[in-house]
């Protein structure tokens, strides 16, 4: 009276629910312990989940229980040198040691006073990117556009083989079967119900013909009904696929970066962390996400990302190269039409004096009005300089997809980020 | 020199492999005239036993946080290696669903049906504590009940209010069985034709119960007739309720004033399945030591029909070992007693009295000694539960071979006291001791409503009654807190000991407290 299930492919994550209620109700706690791991982490360290622990007694289910005091007798094993009567100090000095074993102390979590858990990448990204959201995350109108998807649209008489759908092939094979074969098996039941009533007649009354012509007629409607065929070129069906025109779901990311002598390798790791947390949050939001990495001193260069974040140069700074740098490569390689362009410019603030006018009317003029986003970081513990004042200006002019903000120290990444991109009250 | 033919070698399984095991440990099992429910025996993964885990053994839950934080705990605990997964997770239904992980080997698959599958499927079909308290055929269908009742309740009433109803009635659900009444046995389809019914009809005994609130014109209650209206006599001036209750939750489910009537029904599954766990709370000795005796006899019996090779019986009996193992108090690894090790001491150790006594066992168990030990281990399985079955099967054998001693720690004496230790004078002693730390009642404080002012405050007031001054851990102040939002108004707790009020707890806080902290 035994039988064996096999359960192995059955869904997994039958917890999956239960677990996320857990998340969702410690929210605060876990969102603090992930604040804490972005900005302790190293900056290539985003792409693992993050353990979290939480107070026990924050996460308790409380019951009615004994608590310590009283008097107790307590049964253990393991006796060695104690006689009855036998007295001594209390160990651990609190009411009577670790109880009576079997009260229930340790159902779970081993007595831990944190509880520990680890949260997968995409958990921890949810937490890290939760209530943020891209600025003008417009899907590119559908209009010009190039791209496709393939997209299952029904059945079709005709296609390749590779898209033949066999459950619909057979149904229709069986329907026309049905079809073609119903009058013959009718005009063949009549035909031998004739026939046997031809043979039951009185062997006088038989009439030799007739019978040799409804055999006749049955050997004929028997090769018929054979000949009908078991599936047929018009039965067959096909899944088929159309090609449907898709928003733009690629974006491209223009990091800028001053290398000039005034920014040290601190900066730079700033600069990177805050690269590096942008394009995670772009990736989550694009299926495509390419980088582009251009360093400026006083000239602009289009570098890969290893020199980008390491090689030193030295020089003064001319802000509107890079910016020029990054005008060029759009038109060459990035139609508007087709990509969504983001732009993140870190810098200490320095540029050439009269070069910020320069910058202002390069964004203002043909920059901005492609771009979906322009975010700058300004890495110093400095007053504001030229470059500040004249992004302010851009800022006022292109308020909502425009903006700047001051990072002093690394803690401040992780802050400055969400402020940039907080999700804003449903304007449109 | 027995001529081996081992059915398989090696530490790969089959499904035919499984199959023949598991004929030949049925036969076995019929020859030693195991009782057992059909078995339903499901192969799966490390990820489905982990949620299966996670839902405390149940096939089906529903939706709870809980659930949740103990799925994390055990995959944790899992991932770090603390702790290799229970092998097996056996659950009380009809048939008997028994888990197996994909990646036991062979020597484990067949441990765990003949623990699992032979071993707790007969105690759960033959302990008089399951019998009374749960019906194993229809346990399924009413979780399956259950779910989708919270389910709805969730699209209706939102997660949020579900969640927290459901925080509060666990709080309590170690106080939502009648101990001393034979309950009704839970079927889903009964559940489901009832439940509509019930609803309204809860509600308007409700009403009648809270009749004197304001609104209701005087003249009414007053009315002559009332005695017809109200059987219980309630407002005759007499205490509600006129017997202390001590199952909480069901006081609540009736008498709750403030509660909507899906909410009745939630605390009513809550209940009910606190019910259904309520033997296996009382049994864990028992039960485990029970499966353990039987997988090494079964597993012994295999091996002694040649139908198991060395290696495999090498691999079950260091299994086995440490699964019995019984560190001692003073070991790091002590963390109480391991009720394996006890059950299958206590179950052993009959064996043994029956088959060869000793003049002492014939002194200790004059009715056992001698008989068949079959039926007698039959009988302790049928009729006990881990406080009876300790006190009444305890040798004074499994007394000195675990070296147990008593200690008696009172807070009113600044040294612990060995009271007794195995010998002559101490094995009664430590068998009642042990017994009691059994007991339900002593594990978990007594704790009974007392009276629900159902004229003035409505305040409810629970007693707790202490047992040798214990008192109660601090999480009574959250449990209160959870038993204030299902009853809707102030909720006060006494402690009594020898008749006397030693501590009062309430809430809300009074409001002085409030102002000093």
């Amino acid at each position: 009276m035994s039988y064996f299930i096999d359960r192995r492919a059955n869904a997994k994550h039958k917890s999956a629910v239960n677990r996320q209620r857990f998340l969702d109700r410690y929210r605060g706690h876990i969102k603090r312990s992930v604040e804490e791991a972005v900005n302790r982490r190293s900056i290539t360290d985003m792409e693992r989940g993050e353990k979290v622990s939480i107070p026990s007694r924050d996460i308790s289910e409380p019951v009615f229980q004994h608590g310590p005091g009283g008097r107790r007798s307590i049964i253990a094993p393991g006796n060695r040198e104690f006689v009855e009567g036998d007295r001594f100090k209390r160990p651990g000095g609190s009411g009577g040691g670790d109880g009576s074993g079997e009260g229930g102390a340790s159902n779970q979590g081993e007595g831990m006073d944190e509880f520990a858990f680890s949260l997968t990448r995409e958990e921890f990204l949810d937490f890290v990117f939760e209530g943020l959201e891209l600025p003008h995350l417009e899907r590119k109108p559908l209009v010009d556009l190039e791209e496709t998807r393939p997209v299952r649209a029904g059945l079709t008489r005709d296609g390749v083989p590779a898209r033949i759908n066999i459950v619909r092939s057979m149904r229709e094979a069986h329907a026309r079967r049905i079809a073609m074969r119903g009058p013959i098996r009718r005009a063949l039941r009549e035909a031998q119900q004739a026939l046997e009533a031809e043979e039951h007649k009185d062997p006088a009354l038989r009439n030799p013909v007739r019978i040799q012509e409804l055999k006749d007629e049955i050997a004929r409607l028997e090769k018929r009904l054979e000949a009908v065929p078991f599936i047929d070129t018009n039965d067959l069906r096909y899944n088929n696929v159309i090609q449907q025109p898709q928003p733009s779901s690629k974006a491209v990311m223009f990091c800028v970066m001053d290398v000039s002598g005034s920014m040290t390798q601190a900066h730079k790791d700033i600069a990177k962390r805050f690269f590096l947390l942008l394009y995670l949050f772009l990736e989550r939001n694009y299926e495509r996400v390419e980088l582009v990495f251009v360093r400026h001193h006083t000239a602009a260069r289009e570098v890969d990302e290893e020199e980008f974040f390491y090689s030193r140069e030295t020089g003064g700074t001319i802000v509107s190269s890079a910016l020029t740098l990054v005008d060029e490569i759009i038109e060459a390689r990035y139609p508007p039409s087709q990509w969504n362009l983001y732009v993140a410019q870190a810098s200490d603030g320095d540029n050439w004096d009269d070069d910020s006018l320069t910058c202002r009317d390069l964004l203002t003029r043909s920059l901005m009005p492609r771009l979906q986003y322009f975010a700058y970081v300004e890495i110093t513990p400095h007053a504001h300089q030229a470059l500040w004042e004249e992004y302010e200006r851009v800022e006022a002019e292109y308020a909502d997809r425009f903006a700047m903000r001051q990072i002093i120290e690394a803690g401040d990444i992780y802050p400055v980020f969400r402020e940039l991109f907080q999700r804003r009250a449903a304007s449109s | 020199m027995l001529d081996r033919k081992p059915i398989a070698t090696g530490s790969d399984w089959s499904f035919e492999v499984l199959a023949e095991f598991e004929a030949e440990i049925a036969r076995l099992a019929d020859e030693y005239r195991l009782d057992t429910y059909p078995n339903q025996i499901e192969i799966i993964t490390t990820e489905q036993m982990m949620d299966a885990y996670a839902s405390v053994g149940m096939p089906v839950g529903y939706h709870h946080w809980s659930f949740g934080k103990q799925f994390l705990a055990v995959e944790q605990a899992y991932r770090r290696g603390q702790m290799g997964l229970a092998y097996e997770l056996v659950i009380n239904s009809n048939p008997c669903i028994a888990y197996l992980m994909e990646e036991n080997t062979l020597m484990m698959q067949v441990l765990v049906m003949a623990h699992a599958c032979y071993g707790h499927n007969s105690f759960f079909k033959g302990n008089y504590l399951f019998q009374t308290w749960t019906d194993a055929g229809s346990i399924v269908d009413y979780l399956l009940f259950a779910r989708r009742y919270i389910a709805e309740c969730e699209e209706r009433h939102g997660v949020t209010a579900v969640e927290q109803l459901l925080d509060a009635c666990h709080a309590l659900q170690n106080h939502g069985v009648d101990r001393y009444k034979r309950p009704s046995p839970i079927s889903a389809e009964e559940e489901i034709r009832r439940q509509k019914e019930r609803e309204s009809h809860l509600q308007a005994q409700v009403n009648t119960l809270w009749r004197t609130i304001p609104g209701r014109s005087p003249a009414e209650t007053d009315s002559p007739d009332m005695d017809e209206e109200d059987p219980l006599g309630l407002h005759a001036g007499a205490r509600y309720p006129p017997e202390p209750q001590e199952n909480l939750l069901y006081f609540i489910e009736k008498n709750a004033p403030l509660l909507a009537p899906w909410q009745r029904e939630v605390v009513r599954i809550v209940r009910k399945l606190a019910q259904y766990f309520y033997p296996q709370r009382q049994t864990q000795v028992m039960n485990e030591g029970w499966a353990t005796f039987w997988h090494y006899t079964l597993m012994n019996r295999l091996y002694d029909d040649g139908l198991v090779d060395e290696g495999l019986i090498l691999e079950f009996l260091q299994s086995h070992t440490s699964v019995v193992q019984q560190p001692a108090f003073d070991s790091p690894a002590y963390n109480g007693i391991n009720p394996y090790a006890l059950g299958f001491a206590i179950f052993s150790d009959l064996r043994r009295i029956c088959e060869s006594p000793t003049d002492e066992d014939r002194l200790w168990f004059p009715d056992l000694a001698d008989s068949d030990w079959r039926e007698t281990l039959q009988f302790a399985m049928h009729n006990f539960k881990d406080e009876s079955f300790i006190q009444q099967f305890l040798s004074p054998r499994v007394i000195r071979e675990l070296k147990l001693f008593k200690v008696v720690d009172d807070d009113q004496d600044e040294m612990l006291e060995v009271t007794a230790i195995h010998d002559e004078r101490g094995y009664q002693r430590i068998r009642e001791a042990l017994a009691s730390q059994y007991a339900l009642a002593v594990r978990e404080p007594n704790i009974q409503v007392q009276a629900a002012d159902i004229r003035g405050d409505r305040s409810l007031t629970l007693r707790h009654i202490q047992d040798n001054r214990r008192p109660l851990a601090r999480s009574v102040y959250p449990v209160m807190r959870h038993l204030h939002q299902l009853w809707g108004f102030p909720v006060k707790l006494e402690s009594v000991q020898d008749n006397e009020i030693v501590g009062r707890y309430q809430w809300p806080l009074p409001e002085d407290d409030d102002a000093a902290q």
